[in-house]
């Protein structure tokens, strides 16, 4: 499956950006193959509605699962909707937090 | 002819000197009062009119047929303000982020959307014991948009022949004002003699020359502050129409919502001079 | 951090005046440092108390209007059809868009065969970071007749917010803008803690009761300030009575007293201006009082 990680930059070694819908970066990483994928995130500078398009972005990705810091509720609600699972952490690598949740040591995230 | 009442700043005195304005008038002349400070609307306080009208102020937002809609994603790509979201299997309509354009309605190509009203707030309107007739409109808490509120009021209460329209304008220089000001023949910007009031006014003031229309300037609270406000004004070529002092039994008097005209009658005479200056300029 | 926006739903209650003593008293101890938001964009009073030096300027592009090239419009004038804000102006058979009220939905643009249309991003304002008298100050002007001060609001407490968190402030000072539209939505947004300033006059309890549902709403504390109390006695019961029907803690009541103006008018608070006055006083323990909520409440997630 894949799962999304919020981080800051679109680039190898980015750490984790606790913002999801203004984060500067998804990586995704398929658990099937391994491979992980840096895209940037095309809400990073948005107003208002950052929550929706990033959710929407990382849906048409296919993800099956997102660990981000907080998510808003309209990001939630979009993200719910489509059948995506929401995490939340406070920090860590890429590598470490799929790992978690893959263990079920991640909590599952509200829409607040 | 249409006054609108405006300030940069808020708590100048807009809605004291627009219904002590309406009230003098009143008497002589058929008045049309629309209160668009629909965030905050004060008006019925001092004028008392019975709202006895209620309809629904509304924008129109997207209901998706998800039946009809095969998820192509157009609607959200044409949407400016992110208030749809198609993901593969569903749609989501996000609507306090709308603007009731119609583009996605419009554009899509299965017809899967039709438009369906979202109340924003309420239109009220009704008789003044002076005979004038009043109308407001009340933003619902919680809902973000004032414009279509005060779109909305003007379209339903247009002026007869002959009526003299008060408009008492929100707050501040952006949409909302620009809405409830559009239109007027004339706007007096009511501001106060400190530097907190001369700031905006001077915003104020750049509006108006935005709009192209002429202005005037009543100073509320004079005598607090320094002769700044003045000095602008003359400056710019604004004419200062009215003075009102402050005086604590004036303010103690508004607090309660009676109006200026009823706590000292000698400013009905100065609103009708008033009138008649802002009429000749405007012609 | 912990977020504290002082609101009043009616303009002139004192909010500016209020958030610059908040803002004084802040930054009187570490413990309290404050990062500081002038969010009525509108009409940004804030910095005529704060005595700021912008060390950042920056454009503000609040949205976009749509333009129509004049020799590629063959004046069918589907876009007059179409448009729902009275935008668009019939001109000599050929057709343009008044900036002022397009509302940038971009509509048009979708329905013209003459791909005659484009949307230019606009320019509506200016947002600055500055150093102040008491503390980091995030502040803007929107330019008059402009339209997304929500928009540029969010944009103001991201930036205060991302510099509060990176250089450890305890605290964020939001200066609200009046109403209960857009722009207090956007400002109350995030909020930990909301501080109603409000005056005994009948406008100012029929708006501080609208501003109290806005942040009920959005589940946010709120702490009621009550100004020129003994301007209408009956009405700061009425308040009163209101706030304890309802939970509300009052914070404070402060007097009638022109001497406030007077520091305006010399460009200071009043607890710096007339710092061992009795209003100074009420302001002191008005604060303490923020002070003790404050510290009750768990931080923003």
């Amino acid at each position: 499956m894949k799962i999304a990680v919020s981080v800051k930059a679109a680039k190898s070694g980015a750490a984790f950006d606790p913002r999801f819908g203004r984060a500067g970066a998804f990586v995704i990483v398929d658990t099937n193959t391994g491979e992980q994928q840096a895209v940037a995130n095309p809400a990073a500078q948005f107003g208002g509605g950052a929550g929706i398009r990033a959710a929407e972005f990382l849906v048409r990705h296919d993800v099956e699962a997102v660990i981000s810091g907080a998510f808003g509720p309209k990001a939630y609600d979009v993200l719910h909707s489509s059948g995506v699972r929401l995490y939340q952490a406070k920090s860590g690598t890429v590598d470490d937090l799929v790992a978690r949740l893959l263990k079920g040591d991640l909590d599952a995230a509200e829409g607040d | 002819m249409i006054i609108a009442v405006a300030s940069g700043k808020g708590g100048t005195g807009k809605t004291t000197v627009a219904t002590s304005l309406a009230l003098s008038l009143a008497p002589d002349n058929p008045v049309l009062f629309l209160d668009c400070d629909v965030e905050g609307p004060n008006a019925h306080l001092m004028l008392k009119p019975s709202l006895a009208h209620r309809e629904d102020a509304f924008l129109l937002i997207p209901a998706v047929d998800e039946v009809l809609c095969d998820h192509c994603g157009i609607c959200a790509e044409v949407c400016q303000y992110q208030a749809i979201a198609v993901t593969g299997r569903r749609v989501l309509v996000f609507p306090e982020m709308c603007h009731g354009c119609g583009s996605c309605a419009l554009n899509c190509p299965a017809r899967a959307i039709r438009e369906v009203p979202h109340v924003l707030g309420t239109l009220e309107s009704g008789n003044t014991p002076e005979g004038i007739r009043f109308a407001r409109g009340v933003l619902t808490v919680g809902e973000i948009l004032a414009v279509p509120v005060i779109r909305q009021l003007k379209m339903s209460h247009p002026a007869q022949i002959g009526e003299t329209v008060i408009i008492d304008a929100p707050p501040g220089t952006s949409c909302p004002v620009v809405e409830a000001v559009r239109g007027a023949d004339y706007v007096i910007l009511v501001t106060e003699p400190t530097q907190f009031g001369l700031h905006d006014l001077k915003l104020a003031y750049e509006l108006t020359c935005e709009l192209g229309l002429p202005a005037g300037v009543i100073i509320s609270r004079d005598g607090i502050g320094d002769r700044e406000v003045d000095d602008f004004c003359l400056h710019v070529g604004l004419p200062v129409l009215l003075r009102i002092p402050m005086e604590r039994a004036i303010a103690a008097g508004i607090a309660q919502g009676l109006p200026l005209v009823s706590l000292r009658p000698e400013y009905n005479a100065l609103f009708k001079e008033l009138f008649l200056t802002v009429a000749g300029v405007s012609q | 951090m912990k977020h504290i926006v002082v609101l009043s739903g009616k303009g002139g209650t004192g909010k500016t005046t209020v958030t610059a003593v908040l803002a004084h008293l802040a930054s009187e101890d570490p413990g309290t440092r404050a990062i500081l938001v002038d969010a009525d964009v509108d009409a940004a009073n804030l910095e005529l108390l704060l005595a700021p030096s912008i060390i950042e300027t920056h454009e503000f592009v609040g949205g976009q209007v749509a333009v129509i090239a004049a020799d590629l419009c063959s004046g069918c004038g589907l876009c007059a059809d179409v448009c729902r804000f009275d935008a668009v102006r019939a001109n000599n058979g050929l057709y343009t868009i008044d900036p002022m009220a397009c509302e940038g939905c971009a509509t048009c643009k979708t329905q013209c065969p003459d791909a005659a249309i484009t949307m230019l991003p606009q320019v509506s304002g200016r947002w600055f970071f500055s150093t102040s008298r008491y503390g980091p100050l995030f502040h803007a002007r929107l330019s008059p007749a402009q339209e997304s001060s929500g928009k540029l609001v969010t944009l103001l407490k991201q930036q205060a917010h991302a510099q509060a968190v990176q250089e450890c402030y305890p605290l964020m000072i939001v200066d609200g803008p009046p109403g209960i539209g857009c722009p207090a939505i956007a400002a109350v947004s995030g909020a930990d803690l909301v501080i109603v300033v409000t005056e005994p006059t009948a406008a100012g309890i029929h708006d501080m009761q609208r501003v109290l549902e806005l942040a009920a709403h959005f589940g946010i504390r709120s702490l009621v300030c009550i100004n020129k109390a003994d301007l209408y006695p009956a009405g700061t019961e009425q308040i009163m009575n209101h706030c304890q029907q309802n939970g509300l803690p009052v914070v404070g009541r402060l007097p009638f007293d022109l001497s406030i103006t007077e520091a305006m008018v010399h460009g200071q608070t009043i607890t710096a201006y007339l710092p061992n006055s009795p209003v100074s006083r009420v302001l002191r323990e008005i604060w303490q009082g923020i002070l003790t909520f404050v510290h009750e409440q768990p931080a923003v997630k």
